[in-house]
């Protein structure tokens, strides 16, 4: 037991040990590289011996003094924290040796700073995962934007600038304004902030309060890209491609989504949400926010600008899995945020491989590129498949229980509105590397290069892993349903 | 020795303080007020443990029993208003050196340290006095001194902020006086709990409802609420840096104190907040101020100038927390009484850094510091990221308590503006931090040497202080605590 | 009541206000401070009305008086008199020294000097 709790502090501490050796051997970039990789080899091994705990059954935990009356930190592992966790620190792992292609080949300044705000990133994703109380899932997330924002704006020039105040400005802002609040008000009318399967409010509990609360969780999570709290996503696209890739595919947002599947699950519980007056309004705005987002990427010819809008789509999927209230719903929820996360880092590291090798940001410049990149451009239509929802894929899976959820709860509008966005999924994401395979216009025939100019071996590596376990998913889903299937859902 | 505890941390520095005039050396008298403003804090240390154990220390002045003579009567708010001030004037003093020896002439630094020690000594006497005539007399005491202060500002400017300071505050206190007067006319006695026992009886004539308005907007006047803030940033922008953060985690606090006392022992509660429509006006004005103040901090070239409007923003926070009327909201005050303390306390120091190696505070002079000036810029960070509510900081803690009394008393719509006012602190919290990270270096001939932090006294102080931002997020045990004690002391008999 | 058995509080009243006024509407450092002990003196005379007794004796023991007045306001008044006259010291050398660095003592030639430079 001891040993266990150990591994969840050691999976806290290593993000610091390695912030450590970072700015000790800022001056050897070799060195410090490899303390990124070796922290993220020793964080990927930590988060598994976490996962072996929990499936013998292992109650992980750990508690600090009071901070307040009755109100300590708390860090816990339950099944969708501990699969969180293993992707998050997989594709810090990935990343890393994607980042070390991307930024030599790049020619980036401030490396030093890069890495080391890179490992305090994922030090805080950790704690959002881990978070046993609200408390502890708002210090987190308060201090992964925060850490964030330096790699947001590491260009440092106006554009940057500018990014990085929207990006902080709605995070922080609809945290404190919203999200806080409603911590306050649970701590006010429970007198507890812990995460219990079934949810934390007695019977009893007054229902304009619970409805006031669902509101306030919502639009509190801005991490969650909930529209109109959308406009941080693309705003952080200033970033450099790796930062895209990890943090605002996979970590950032997902510590948004999973935070929303947290409260859902263990602050409301499933029996209960599905009682609440607001809950339908904000499932028609999920509805909502992934059409037309959907649309919006549509609209946008900057590559990275697509990727956002399209993650506001799928993690309204994520969103409107909690909020459907049903077990397949939460299952697709949990499913989703791992499947989404393979098949959209993917997708941006084939964006940046395409800047690195070509310079090219624009959809509109990518006709054609199938020759030059052929691999990026193979995996690009295998990742944009899998956001998709289509074989061979694991995207196919979520998609399967999020559509199986909203048949459960009847709302077909909402069945219609996930084909529809798979459908404008297809259009705006699988028709880039269709057509830079086969160019349909035929003009600029002696522009287009035909030699094969791949991105650096780094990126290319990063690329056919993420690409291998998008497809690997399909075929064995099992590991990650089990998990998934795990999550305590109370009387539900 | 024990028995005379009460009286200690006053009388080091008021003895202390001519006592020093007597040193010709600037750093003797230095050391000497450095060693005079620990004892005190040592003293105010014991005391508060001693309130802990006993309760209530009544101390009587030259023997005199006490509704005749002089009482000193320390509750738990007495103690840890006497433990604020003298830490932080012990702190202030301790990293002080490098910054007086910059910004003060040689042959004043010796008075400098005088008027100092005068200064904690009137503060220090406020917070342990249990008589009304005396609490003037000290509120006078560290008022005058603080004008002398503040006058020796580098800057002309300084003398007429001072000279503006000392016609507001003269006023505010001669409100106070003609207050106190109406409630010796009501009553024919002076000490604090005599007055509380005997003001019920006479409560609803018309002079003690005169003389409780005079109070309030005397005390309001000392505490700068807004509308009455108007001396404030310029005494705070124009003053030398060490009285800046010295005022700034001390002076207004101690008004705090002063208006709770008035309105929560001599006028009880259910006259001062239950009978008067004050509970609105005090919400209302600390609304104002919280959103004026933090307004025009936003707007402000000037970062000492915009640190001062955001002290008139937080006092705001801490009269909402008196307005609500509850001993919730007393204790979210009392925390953030505490709590802005350090966070002040850390920002002013950092500036004085800031000012000490760079000259001035403008966010034009501070472009790039966060590459020049590291430590100091990570300190002006936390105290930043504490000011804002940050959770983790002690700021988060004060946020906490302040909106949860909110919501005990249903008051929906004021917690939001509470919450909204902090985004505005982040706001320009983070033109600071813009500014110092991502502007863009200076041009090379005005690239300034490598080495460029403060002197080590003044950036270990800072140091400190800026982790005590966390320590208080995180142990919460000393302010929450005695904060709560306090509260119920005071209010428990009467409210929920 | 007759209003004229009051009459020592209506001069501190007028006092009173005399003194603000002056804080408030004049320019002159120098007559501001006037202004001020005029305000401040309005509160001494407050505070010995109230000491007084009707028919009371000055209050020191002797033989044969039974009535004294109240000594204590004016021992306040005493302390609070020093500290007005620390007050007006304290700003008078303030002024003095603004004389030095503006050359004027008129509050709107010092906002101008303070505005253009």
């Amino acid at each position: 037991m001891s040993d266990s709790n150990g591994l969840l502090l050691a999976s806290l501490a290593i993000a610091p040990l390695a912030i450590l050796g970072i700015v000790l051997l800022r001056s050897r970039p070799n060195w410090r590289e490899g303390v990124s990789v070796l922290a993220s080899i020793a964080l990927f091994a930590v988060n598994i011996g976490i996962y072996h705990s929990l499936q013998q059954g292992a109650t992980l935990s750990w508690r600090s003094g009071e901070i307040l009356p009755g109100l300590r930190l708390e860090l816990a592992v339950e099944p969708l924290g501990a699969l969180f966790a293993l992707i998050a620190s997989f594709l810090w792992l990935v990343t890393v040796v994607y980042a070390v292609g991307y930024m030599r080949g790049h020619g980036e300044q401030n490396q030093t700073r890069f890495y080391a705000f890179f490992a305090l990133s994922i030090g805080c994703v950790m704690g959002v995962a881990f978070s046993g109380n609200l408390l502890t899932l708002f210090l987190f997330y308060e201090m992964l934007s925060l850490s964030t924002w330096p790699l947001v704006v590491h260009a440092g020039n106006d554009k940057a600038r500018h990014g990085g105040r929207v990006y902080l400005g709605v995070l922080l802002g609809t945290s404190i304004v919203f999200f806080l609040p409603a911590i306050i008000l649970t701590w006010w009318s429970t007198g507890s902030l812990s995460f219990v399967p079934g949810g934390l409010f007695p019977e009893n509990t007054d229902p304009r309060l619970l409805s006031a609360l669902l509101v306030l969780f919502v639009f509190g999570v801005g991490k969650a890209a909930m529209m109109p709290f959308h406009r941080w996503l693309p705003a952080a696209m200033v970033a450099p491609t790796p930062v895209s890739a990890l943090l605002h595919a996979v970590a950032v947002v997902k510590a948004g989504v999973f935070s929303l599947v947290k409260i859902g699950v263990y602050v409301f519980g499933l029996d209960q949400l599905a009682a609440v007056d607001s809950r339908e309004w904000l499932l028609y705005l999920a509805g909502f926010t992934l059409l037309a987002a959907s649309i919006v990427a549509m609209q946008k010819d900057n590559l990275k600008a697509r990727l956002a809008y399209s993650t506001v789509s799928q993690l309204a999927y994520v969103t409107l899995g909690v909020l459907l209230a049903v077990p397949d719903g939460v299952t697709g929820s949990g499913l989703h945020i791992a499947m989404h996360a393979f098949g959209k880092i993917t997708l941006f590291f084939c964006a940046g491989a395409i800047l690195v090798a070509s310079h090219k940001t624009e959809v509109s410049q990518l006709r054609g590129l199938g020759r030059q990149m052929p691999f990026t451009m193979a995996a690009f239509l295998l990742a944009s498949l899998s956001i998709a929802g289509l074989p061979p894929t694991g995207g196919t899976w979520s998609k399967w229980f999020l559509m199986l959820g909203t048949l459960d709860t009847g709302a077909l509008v909402l069945t219609a509105a996930l084909v529809v966005s798979s459908l404008l999924n297809i259009v705006y994401l699988t028709l880039i590397p269709v057509r830079a395979f086969w160019r349909f216009d035929g003009a600029d025939e002696a522009a287009a290069p035909t030699e094969v100019r791949e991105a650096p071996l780094a990126c290319c590596l990063a690329i056919g892993v993420t690409t291998a376990i998008c497809v690997a998913l399909f075929l064995f889903p099992q590991p990650l349903y089990e998990l998934v299937a795990q999550i305590p859902l109370g009387g539900g | 020795m024990l028995s005379q505890l009460p009286l200690l941390p006053v009388l080091l520095p008021l003895l202390g303080a001519p006592a020093c005039a007597l040193l010709r050396r600037p750093l003797a008298a230095w050391v000497f007020s450095c060693a005079v403003s620990v004892l005190a804090l040592a003293a105010a240390i014991a005391l508060l443990a001693a309130t802990w154990q006993q309760g209530v220390l009544s101390y009587a002045l030259g023997g005199w029993a006490a509704p005749w003579g002089i009482e000193y009567r320390i509750d738990l708010l007495n103690a840890l208003v006497l433990l604020l001030v003298s830490a932080m004037g012990a702190a202030v003093l301790l990293g002080a050196r490098a910054s007086v020896w910059r910004e003060i002439p040689e042959h004043k630094r010796t008075l400098f340290f005088v008027a100092y020690l005068l200064c904690l000594a009137g503060l220090l006497g406020i917070a342990a006095t249990g008589d009304a005539f005396n609490l003037f007399v000290f509120l006078e005491i560290s008022s005058l001194a603080t004008y002398a202060l503040v006058a020796t500002g580098r800057d002309r400017r300084a003398l007429v902020a001072a000279y503006n300071y000392l016609v507001m505050g003269t006023i505010g206190a001669t409100f106070i006086l003609i207050g106190i007067g109406f409630v010796y006319m009501l009553t024919g006695t002076l000490n604090m709990a005599d007055l509380a026992q005997r003001l019920p009886a006479v409560g609803q004539s018309r002079t003690a409802f005169a003389a409780y308005a005079f109070i309030v907007v005397g005390v309001c006047l000392k505490l700068a609420l807004f509308p009455l803030h108007l001396w404030l940033p310029g005494a705070y922008t124009r003053a030398p840096s060490i009285v800046t953060v010295f005022l700034a985690a001390t002076a207004t606090k101690v008004a705090l104190y002063v208006l709770i006392r008035f309105s929560f022992t001599v006028f009880q509660v259910e006259y001062s907040i239950l009978a008067l429509p004050l509970e609105t006006v005090f919400v209302v004005l600390g609304v104002v101020a919280v959103f004026a103040g933090s307004l025009v901090a936003v707007f402000e070239p000037d970062l000492k100038r915009g640190l001062a409007y955001s002290s008139v923003a937080q006092v705001g926070y801490m009269v909402i927390g008196v307005g609500l009327g509850t001993v919730a909201g007393l204790q979210a005050s009392l925390i953030h009484l505490f709590n802005h303390a350090i966070m002040k306390g850390t920002l002013f120091m950092a500036l004085a850094a800031v000012v000490l190696r760079l000259g001035g505070s403008t966010y034009a002079q501070m472009q790039g510091v966060g590459r020049s000036m590291p430590i100091t810029t990570a300190c002006l960070l936390l105290g930043g990221l504490s000011l804002i509510g940050v959770p983790g900081t002690a700021g988060f803690i004060s946020k906490w308590y302040l909106v949860t009394a909110a919501a005990d008393r249903e008051q929906w719509l004021l917690v939001l503006l509470i919450l909204a006012g902090s985004l505005l602190t982040a706001v320009y919290i983070w033109r600071l931090v813009e500014t110092a990270y991502l502007a863009p270096r200076q041009s090379p001939a005005s690239i300034a040497p490598r080495a460029l932090e403060a002197p080590a006294g003044l950036l270990a102080v800072l140091v400190v202080l800026a982790l005590a931002n966390i320590y208080f997020g995180l142990d919460t045990r000393l302010p929450v605590q005695t904060a709560g004690g306090a509260a119920n002391g005071l209010l428990a008999a009467v409210l929920p | 009541m007759d209003v004229f058995s009051y009459f020592n509080y209506w001069v501190v009243v007028v006092l009173m206000m005399l003194g603000f006024f002056i804080v408030i509407a004049r320019g002159n450092l120098v007559k501001k401070l006037i202004g001020l002990n005029i305000f401040q003196t309005s509160v001494f005379i407050l505070y010995i009305s109230a000491g007084k007794v009707m028919g009371g004796a000055a209050p020191i023991l002797a033989d044969g008086v039974e009535l004294y007045s109240n000594p204590l306001p004016h021992v306040l008044i005493l302390t609070a008199i020093v500290v007005g006259i620390a007050t007006t010291s304290v700003g008078l050398a303030l002024v003095v020294r603004i004389h030095a660095a503006y050359g004027t003592v008129e509050e709107a030639d010092i906002l101008e000097q303070d505005a253009t430079c």
